[in-house]
């Protein structure tokens, strides 16, 4: 099969447009005819359900919670950004684009993101209108601050829950959009299987989480919206009930993973403190605009972090990064933590950890204004760690966060199945190697409100004739007893060890040998940890209860069996790419400093990955830049 | 660190339930609350019986599915405080601890601990939400909006959705939730088209839904983690009136 990314013809700025003009429309009438299957309820699940129900298709919403209102979107902090220009210091589309190209490291393609870029503005004016709160000046208008990776004020927040509060907004849209009838919201629903037929996405098979029984359900496409998969680490800053199950049922059935390996591992987090944590809580971004990272000087230092004369401090990003400083991407800033922590200078009672300080910001702009800043972020690390930040230093380390792989999707968003779309976190498209803080609130919205609904007209303007999917085909039959069969199995192994302990052993090995930093030893050694992990799994799990009623350690095992196998996918691509870009560095490609070294001439493409009866058959889609030249990404 | 948990136990909406003891060791301080109950359910897998049901997923106190009540109190024994955000070195060693699900008549349990907050749901369904359609919106900064509005709709806005306002009422009142949603949306000048449609049918929703009448006791900002204030009822409570005459 040869990879068609579909970019339309054109300059740069008109590809969008360009595209718009020629795809096919579909009269209303017609649209009522037409079903579509949402799967998640995040930022680009709700916003494409309740903005294609709004253009007149019928639409069903899944979401495993018990409400669509607690999708992980909610738990983003920072902010959003968009070139709207609005601090005049010279932002605009095309820096805005250049920015996340040069921030993926030149892994992504340029169409892609620039329509990221371009969408963007109208993104805000919509959040706007739905009743967002964004910060706002004395005179009424709206406040920006900087992100990481970037030189001009684009973010745009909501106190310190921003998704939050953009999240308030798809749901109330979604739910304005139930009330109209046009969506059916399935809430405690869990999608486990892609059923295919003739080569087309035409429904899914979801275990109804309260009764436990499993249902069907058909429709003219599918669209997948079901977020990030980095709790294949265990330790992550998602939701426990993050998962990768519906990415990979659909991997199986046919949609090639692109690049599962670029993972983001978040610079700033709470640390790790005992074997028993379930989840590492993020401290936003934001708090790098006036925190200044450092550790000490000396080695195995045990003084109290205020102890610590100024000249005995590293601030080590200051110091390697000079001219974005604190604000160094976060891939950079991770991997220059784990260096300190590495050669013994962390600090806390794991020595796991380095120090964000706001003590020279809150002598310059005064305690309240911090406050008025990063009240709640403060407050709630009060109540993680029981600390009062106004008088220390926070302690933050780095921590797993952000897929940028996920299904490989084409300008259109469809994947490499017919009918089946790939919106938000769970797809590689805008964010290449490495995401640049800001933009994922962004890329989810985009895609769920702005993209798909302009071009699933032209996948479903020929479905009209076609003929309604009905749940008696036998491809539900088939998919649905394949499911029951994987659970019954699970049941039945009845061994010793529980699916925490099979979690925490996957989460080890994936963030030893295929977080931070990778080499090629380590990677393989990683795959045959995995699979014995895998085989363990299968031969010694213990789950209790039944599949009919409501069973927690049920849903958990069901999500870890996907992890597993994850897991070995993402290994095997990050052993394939033989260079440094982005969030993915292979120890073996690196400057004597230590900085990355990337591969243009062998590896400027996007992996794609092919399930092949329990293996992966790679495909590359190779990335032209036609209006940039890849640099060197240097933030020196 | 070893605690007695006292948790209820019911195995569906229409079973009888009860309180059932597990004495577990091994906990320390810094354990989140929930990381205790994974203990212990890790411990009843082991054991051959049936884990505890209770909802949680961002653990990080911004997604409002959890929370049970702690020692009688919703959240545990901190005020504004999401369950998962409670660590057991609020707790000594030795200590008894009671675990209930949210209990209203309008929060079904479902199972042990969880409870259907669906209502919630319907109430936002009755016109929490501006009617405008993607692609329609003027330009951001067309409206200025003064900070004060902005920040006072941000408080209200703020609302986590996880009924500890409701499960702590002696009432079981939903006015702390709905009156923090209305005042949220009819504060600003994009709500304001729609502020009196939207009150009466989120408040006449909220009365179908079997939610009782709010008596200002206060008990719910107290264990609100977001500190939604109780002069957001007040306020809903004016809109009310108001959208009897203008509405
Ligand atoms: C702690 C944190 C902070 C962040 N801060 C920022 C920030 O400041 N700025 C920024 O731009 N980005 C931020 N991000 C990233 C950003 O929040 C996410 O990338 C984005 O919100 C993802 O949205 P989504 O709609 O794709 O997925 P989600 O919001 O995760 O939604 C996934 C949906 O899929 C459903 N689902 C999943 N699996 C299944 C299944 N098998 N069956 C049925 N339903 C399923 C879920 O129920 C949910 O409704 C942050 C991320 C985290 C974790
Ligand atoms: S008002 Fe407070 S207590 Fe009530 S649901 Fe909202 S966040 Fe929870
Ligand atoms: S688990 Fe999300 S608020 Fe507690």
């Amino acid at each position: 099969m040869k990879l068609d990314a579909k970019i339309p013809e054109g300059r740069l700025e008109d590809k969008w447009r360009n595209y718009q003009v020629k795809s096919q429309l579909i009269n209303p009438a017609n649209k009522k005819k037409l079903n579509v299957i949402v799967v998640g309820s995040g930022l680009a699940g709700a916003g494409a359900a309740s903005t294609l129900a709004e253009l007149g298709y019928d639409i069903k919403c899944f979401c495993y919670q018990d409400s669509a209102r607690r999708a992980h979107s909610v738990a983003a902090q920072g902010g959003i950004n968009a070139a709207k220009n609005y601090q005049h210091d010279g932002d605009s589309v095309w820096r805005m684009f250049y920015d996340t190209l040069k921030g993926g490291d030149f892994r992504s393609r340029e169409a892609n993101t620039y329509r990221l870029a371009e969408l963007s503005a109208p993104l805000i004016d919509h959040y706007v209108q739905q009743g967002v709160p964004f910060a706002r000046e004395y005179g009424g208008t709206l406040v920006n601050r900087s992100f990481g990776g970037v030189q001009v004020q684009r973010t745009f927040y909501a106190r310190g829950q921003t998704g939050q509060q953009l999240l308030m907004a798809a749901y109330s849209q979604l739910y304005k959009m139930v009330r109209a009838k046009k969506v059916e919201m399935f809430p405690r629903s869990e999608m486990l299987d892609l059923v295919v037929i003739d080569g087309k996405a035409k429904g899914i098979i979801v275990r109804d989480l309260v009764s436990g029984e499993l249902k069907r359900y058909a429709a003219d496409a599918v669209v997948l919206a079901t977020g990030g998969y980095s709790r294949v680490f265990r330790l992550s800053t998602l939701a426990i009930g993050c998962n990768g199950s519906a990415l990979w049922k659909a991997h199986k059935k046919g949609a090639f993973f692109g690049a599962p390996s670029f993972t983001q591992i978040h610079p700033t987090a709470l640390p790790q403190s005992s074997e028993a944590q379930s989840k590492l809580t993020l401290m936003s971004e934001s708090l790098r605009n006036d925190g200044r990272i450092w550790v000490p000087k000396q080695k195995d230092d045990t003084r109290k972090a205020n102890a610590i004369p100024e000249q005995e401090r590293d601030y080590y990003l200051e110091r390697r990064y000079p001219s974005f400083g604190n604000l160094a991407p976060r891939d950079i800033a991770s991997r220059a933590a784990k260096e300190r922590i590495d050669a013994g200078f962390g600090v806390g009672r794991l020595k796991n950890a380095v120090y964000l300080d706001f003590k020279h910001a809150i002598e310059r702009f005064g305690l309240e204004t911090i406050k008025d800043r990063y009240g709640n972020l403060f407050k709630m690390y009060k109540k993680i760690t029981g600390i009062d930040a106004y008088k220390e230093p926070m302690q933050i380390s780095p921590a797993a966060h952000f897929s940028m792989g996920g299904l490989w999707v084409d300008y259109e968003l469809m994947t490499t199945i017919s009918g089946l779309y790939a919106v938000g976190e769970c797809n590689f498209s805008d964010h290449g190697a490495n995401r640049l803080g800001a933009n994922s609130l962004l890329q989810a919205s985009v895609d769920g409100y702005f993209i798909l609904p302009n071009t699933i007209n032209n996948y479903l303007a020929n479905e009209i004739k076609a003929d309604y999917p009905t749940i008696d085909h036998p491809e539900f039959d088939k998919a649905e007893k394949e499911v029951k069969s994987n659970i019954d199995r699970i049941l039945a192994i009845n061994g010793t060890k529980t699916v925490d302990h099979f979690h925490r052993e996957l989460g080890k090995v994936m963030w030893q040998e295929c977080a931070m930093s990778r080499n090629k030893a380590g990677l393989e050694k990683a795959i045959q940890q995995i699979k014995e992990i895998r085989d363990a799994f299968w031969s010694d799990v213990k789950v209790t209860g039944d599949s009919n009623e409501l069973n927690t350690e049920l849903e958990k095992a069901l999500r870890l069996a996907d992890f597993i196998e994850l897991g070995i996918l993402m290994c095997t691509d990050a052993l394939e790419r033989d260079e440094s870009c982005g969030a993915h560095f292979r120890e073996e490609f690196q400057t004597e400093e230590g900085e990355a070294v990337r591969v243009d001439d062998d590896y400027s493409y996007v992996s794609a990955w092919e399930y092949n009866n329990g293996d992966f058959k790679l495909h590359k889609e190779a990335l032209q830049f036609e209006f940039v030249k890849p640099s060197v990404r240097s933030y020196k | 660190m070893q605690v007695t948990f006292k948790i209820w136990r019911q195995e569906g909406p229409n079973d009888k339930g009860a309180i059932k003891a597990y004495e577990v060791n091994g906990l320390t301080e810094d354990m989140s609350f929930l990381e205790a109950l994974d203990h212990l359910n890790e411990l009843l897998v082991l054991k051959d019986e049936k884990v505890i049901a209770y909802e949680y997923d961002c653990r990080e106190g911004i997604c409002g599915q959890c929370g049970v009540f702690i020692n009688g109190r919703a959240h545990g024994p901190h005020d504004n405080m999401t369950t998962c955000q409670l660590h057991m070195r609020s707790f000594k060693d030795g200590d008894t601890i009671v675990v209930e699900p949210w209990r209203a008549a309008s929060f079904p349990v479902l199972k042990d601990l969880i409870v259907d907050r669906s209502a919630f749901d319907r109430i936002i369904e009755q016109g929490a939400f501006i009617s405008a359609k993607t692609g329609t919106a003027p330009e951001a900064n067309a409206i200025p909006i003064p900070k004060e509005v902005s920040d006072r709709a941000m408080d209200a806005a703020a609302c986590i959705g996880c009924g500890a306002c409701v499960a702590t009422c002696k009432n079981s009142s939903a006015a702390l939730f709905t009156s923090a949603k209305i005042n949220h949306l009819n504060g600003l000048p994009q709500g304001r088209t729609e502020e009196h449609k939207r009150v009466a049918e989120m408040t006449y929703q909220m009365e179908i839904e079997g939610f009782g009448s709010c008596t200002f006791t206060g008990a719910c900002e107290v264990e609100c983690p977001e500190g939604i204030s109780i002069i957001n009822i007040a306020e809903m409570n004016a809109r009310v009136a108001k959208s009897k005459v203008f509405g």
